[in-house]
């Protein structure tokens, strides 16, 4: 393997001073026991080619865009509602005769009069419209970079609308310069639901254990397959944020018993809030890969503290393994040692190292592309975090216990107990406590250091997203995505997992890298003869027996 | 699907639903990488970058690389121009281009970034090293659509690189070299225009060129600059072109205009080769200011459209066909759907501009009184016209399919963006050959349709 740190020298040494200086602080040499401080979640600097995308994008596509059954409508030019429209794989079925918003891309398609005298008119009169035409229980407005430039207030329209309408109208500031990447737009989004959103409906789901999960986002049916494995055990999801998810299933979000965060990046924000407001407390989970998804079962029955859920969990458990056992120890047998490097999102990563240890495989380099420090060297670090610039911009929600409905759902004698056993809330320790020691951990990582990574380390797979699948591809590695996941999957919980299996096992095997060098590349051409059927026949090479046979059998054919 | 759509059409001034249109940057991205050795910049919040670099990954299944200023609040209060230079230092260094385009966005236009005077800072300051070039196009998004963006920074190249070197009119014409705006068309178009050039045996540059660049074979190894596109020195030999063939109006035309003011290099305007028509008038626009004899291969690719348009002609006519699409492309296709004796119905563009609508109802003629032709509109609109008078075909991007799907109405996918299929990174749709295609694929998506839908009685082996 080769000197990581020699890696990260040959990485760096092209950028000019102060880029170089800035890159330092964001690729570190992991040490699990003590993780290393990263210079995650600052700015990419002007001119370097990024993974990253911006604040809208963290609001509309991630966090409030999947609930289906509001009707968004982006305040902007007409682009970026357009590439927001569709093209993030977080599928749903909403039950018949619900509207499916997500199949619509509505905008107040700005134009220049508007960013000249304003554009609260316009856009009032696309709410007007939209409700005339649609009547939705409930709109969202989402700004982009002009809105909050020329001052628009849509706080102030969305208020008026919410009065004219007499339904539910809320508004977003997620001009795309707001923050650093993509996650400004997730803390944004994550507000915004809170404080417009959950808790409309106290009215809870009938179930014995009921929680919810935060952070799943039903790509490729990711939270489908959760669900069906959560009801097999007898666990209830409410709400899962927001993955095939209404307006109304929010809204009483906060009447579980206890919140799971998958994507801590994305959500922690809501748990937190959920927590201090509600009292309900937060755990993590991670149903990315067999042995994750085995433990965050466990975990939850444990909270739960019930023998029948345990005993149950436990027979689940037995009964998903003996069918994913066979094809993961198949598949191991093939890849066990290969390579594998990740870069992508906040918590994807992380969780997808697992799927790729279930089947022998080992993790080179990873990095997130838009987390903070707490997701790489866990939330320990929270209190050490500096607040900068960037993310001053962005409003945190003072929140107290609510005075009617604060009702923790475990009392403090509960919950010690639960701690005396070493159970753990609000429990993520990050990427690199398990992560071997001096792996490349690379936040934000650029087009050259993927490139140098590539090129060094040579693994047999990347995980990354759509910009970068073919520059990686085109080196003859493959590359799956792990946003839309090649626009397959699902790969969570363990039926997920064999699909993750069998897709890697396909892309590993197939032929195409392979077929790369043609086979006049492989051998000189003298080696080469023509051969004729009948005279010569004993041909030289393998090539040349390749080319007589076709001739030979249309010889031998009835004529 | 589409439940909240209803036959029953309300006022609507202010909400625009489901696009046909996209912002300019990404049409200025996407002509940017037709120069060779070129990086795209993006000046603005790095969204914009990254949405571009997306979408024009997913249709073209290629890699698209672009930079981008990567605004954050102080940037836009302050303005760009720390960001600028920092960008620019940046690429030079680590990448290496030979030239950059920079195009603003929404975010640098409403602060009023001077990107000339950038430029020449930037110049001045040695941080642009010598022998490279930086150009610009002013694409924001709340002006015109991705097709103007395209257009504006064609015009940018001419405006920055082309040039007059002052050869003499005999040197000119001895060199007879004609200058060729391909319009906003894939790479697999790009490279058949070529390929009909050289048939014709005239001499072009042609500009801009992604064929080589977006269209790249797998051979195990990635160059961020691959040798595809047309080189600075070929746009810059545009100004000493004895002409200019632009094909579309909104796409083309107006880089050649500029070329005509600028360098003096007259201009044939034409419309984009699709079908018989179309391709007859761009063969013909070659033969004479390239001053060749059309060659017997081309009129026999002429003949075989023909023949296929005689031996198919019972399945297309009378058809009522939707098309929607950009101005340039669905302006020519329309040309087509009347050379085959179809019906169109709904021809419709998300973006502006007159001419479109006055274009497509000349070429309608007699027939225009029942269509609906329409600028600045969107799909929304047009599904709304298919639930009251319903179509035989849906010609559009490949977001239309959910309206194809919703109203079971045979589809064919054209235009920008494709993310779905694969055959137009490959298989060109220009000339006549491409127009066979373009026929291929509407015949099999209504024989398909009918193979589907049709009593088994009228299932039948031969059509």
């Amino acid at each position: 393997m080769p000197d990581p740190a020699a890696v990260k020298a040959e990485m760096l040494k092209i950028y000019p001073a102060k880029t170089r200086k800035k890159r330092d602080r964001q690729i570190v040499l992991n040490e699990p026991e003590t993780p290393p401080e990263i210079g995650a979640n600052s700015r990419t600097l002007p001119g370097i080619i990024t993974q990253r995308g911006c604040t809208y994008a963290g609001c509309r596509g991630v966090v409030l865009g999947p609930i289906y059954d509001i009707l968004q409508i982006t305040h902007g030019p007409v682009g970026c509602g357009f590439y927001a429209w569709l093209s993030r794989r977080n599928l749903v079925r909403p039950p018949a005769g619900t509207t499916n918003y997500l199949q619509y891309c509505m905008n107040t398609d700005m134009q220049e009069d508007q960013i000249i005298f304003g554009g609260e008119k316009k856009l009032k009169q696309a709410i007007r419209e939209a409700y005339d035409i649609f009547k939705p229980k409930a709109i969202a407005i989402l700004a982009t970079c002009p809105v909050g430039l020329i001052g628009d207030d849509i706080h102030t329209v969305a208020r008026q609308m919410k009065e004219e309408l007499g339904i539910n109208v809320m508004a977003f500031s997620c001009e795309g310069y707001k923050g650093v990447s993509q996650s400004a737009g997730h803390h944004i989004a994550n507000n915004g639901v809170f404080k417009n959103i959950i808790g409309l409906d106290d009215q809870p789901d009938e179930a014995e254990f009921n929680m919810n999960i935060l952070g799943e986002y039903n790509i490729g049916g990711d939270a489908w397959e959760i669900d069906t494995l959560l009801r097999k055990c007898g666990i209830h999801v409410t709400s899962t944020l927001s993955g095939d998810v209404s307006y109304d299933q929010v809204k009483k979000a906060h009447t579980v018993m206890l919140n799971g965060v998958m994507c801590h990046r994305s959500i922690n924000y809501i748990a937190e809030m959920m927590e201090k407001k509600f009292g309900i407390p937060w755990i993590k989970v991670n149903f990315i890969g067999a042995e994750a998804t085995a433990k965050t079962l466990r975990k939850i029955a444990k909270f739960f503290d019930s023998k029948k859920l345990t005993d149950r969990v436990e027979e689940v458990i037995a009964q998903e393994l003996i069918a994913l056992r066979p094809v993961r120890e198949e598949i191991k047998g093939r890849h066990q040692g290969k390579k594998a490097a990740l870069f992508v999102g906040g918590s994807r990563a992380h969780h997808y190292q697992d799927l790729f240890r279930d089947i022998g495989m080992e993790i080179v380099s990873a990095g997130y592309e838009f987390a903070h420090r707490d997701d790489y060297e866990g939330r320990k670090v929270l209190p050490t975090i500096k607040v900068d610039a960037d993310s001053r911009n962005i409003e945190e929600i003072h929140v107290e216990a609510d005075p009617l409905r604060y009702k923790p759902t475990r009392t403090p004698e509960q919950m010690a107990a639960l701690q005396a056993g070493g159970f753990t809330f609000k429990d993520y320790d990050g990427m690199m406590t398990e992560m071997k020691k001096s792996t490349l951990i690379i936040d934000d990582i650029t087009h050259h250091e993927m490139e140098k990574l590539i090129e060094i380390y040579k693994p047999d797979i990347i995980g990354s997203g759509i910009k970068d699948k073919f520059v990686i591809e085109k080196m003859g590695v493959p590359c799956k995505q792990l946003h839309s996941y090649d626009y397959s999957g699902p790969y969570a919980a363990f039926t997920g997992a064999v699909n993750f299996y069998r897709e890697v096992d396909r892309m590993l095997t197939t032929k195409v890298w392979k077929y790369i060098t043609p086979p006049w590349e492989k051998a000189p051409r003298e080696s080469v003869a023509l051969c004729h059927a009948g005279k010569n026949s004993a041909a030289k090479n393998e090539e040349a027996q390749s080319w007589r046979k076709p001739a030979a059998a249309a010889a031998g054919d009835p004529v | 699907m589409l439940d909240g759509t209803t036959a029953e059409i309300k006022p609507r001034e202010a909400l625009r639903i489901n696009p046909a249109k996209t912002c300019q940057p990404i049409g200025a991205m996407y002509a940017s990488l037709g120069i060779q050795g070129c990086m795209p910049h993006s000046h603005g919040s790095q969204g914009c970058c990254a949405y571009h670099r997306s979408h024009l990954t997913r249709h073209f299944k290629e890699p698209v690389v672009a930079t981008s200023s990567s605004f954050t609040e102080g940037a836009s209060v302050f303005g760009g121009l720390a960001n600028m230079t920092q960008a620019l230092n940046n690429i030079f260094t680590i990448y290496n281009p030979r030239i950059v385009a920079v195009h603003t966005t929404c975010l640098s236009e409403v602060i009023g970034d001077d990107i000339p005077m950038m430029i020449k800072k930037a110049t001045e300051e040695g941080i642009i090293p010598a022998g490279k070039a930086v150009i610009h196009a002013n694409t924001p998004s709340f002006v015109g659509s991705h097709v103007t963006g395209f257009a504006s920074m064609v015009s940018a190249m001419v405006r920055y690189l082309s040039e007059s070197s002052g050869k003499t009119e005999a040197q000119l014409q001895a060199d007879r070299q004609l200058n060729l705006i391909p319009g906003y068309i894939d790479p697999s178009d790009m490279r058949e225009l070529k390929r009909i050039v050289e048939e014709m045996g005239v001499k072009t540059v042609m500009f801009p060129d992604t064929s080589g660049v977006l269209d790249l074979p797998q051979d195990g190894h990635y160059r961020m600059f691959p040798s595809g596109g047309a080189t600075i020195e070929q746009i810059k030999s545009s100004g000493d072109s004895v002409g200019t063939i632009a094909l579309g109006h909104f796409a083309s035309h107006p880089a050649a205009m500029k070329l005509d003011e600028k360098c003096n290099v007259p201009c044939a305007l034409l419309e984009l080769p699709y079908g018989l028509t179309n391709t007859d008038r761009f063969i013909h626009a070659l033969r004479n200011h390239g001053g060749v004899d059309v060659p017997g291969s081309i009129g026999e690719e002429r003949g075989r459209l023909l023949d296929a348009m005689g031996d198919m002609h019972q399945y297309f006519h009378g058809k009522r066909v939707a098309l929607v699409g950009d101005p340039d492309h669905v302006i020519a296709l329309t040309q087509f759907l009347v050379e085959l004796d179809m019906k169109p119905a709904y021809i419709i563009t998300g973006s502006s501009g007159n001419h479109f609508e006055q274009r497509v109802n000349e070429i309608l003629g007699d027939q225009a009184t029942d269509v609906v032709v329409k600028q600045n509109t969107d799909l929304f609109a047009l599904h709304q016209w298919i639930k009251q008078k319903p179509v035989d075909l849906l010609i559009g991007n490949t977001y239309s399919k959910y309206i194809a799907r919703t109203e079971n109405i045979p589809f064919v996918r054209f235009g920008f963006p494709i993310l779905d299929r694969m055959g137009h990174r490959y298989f060109p749709t220009v000339g006549y050959t491409g127009a066979l295609r373009l026929m291929e694929l509407m015949n099999d998506a209504l024989l398909d349709h009918k193979d589907r839908e049709c009593a088994e009685e009228n299932f039948e082996l031969i059509q």
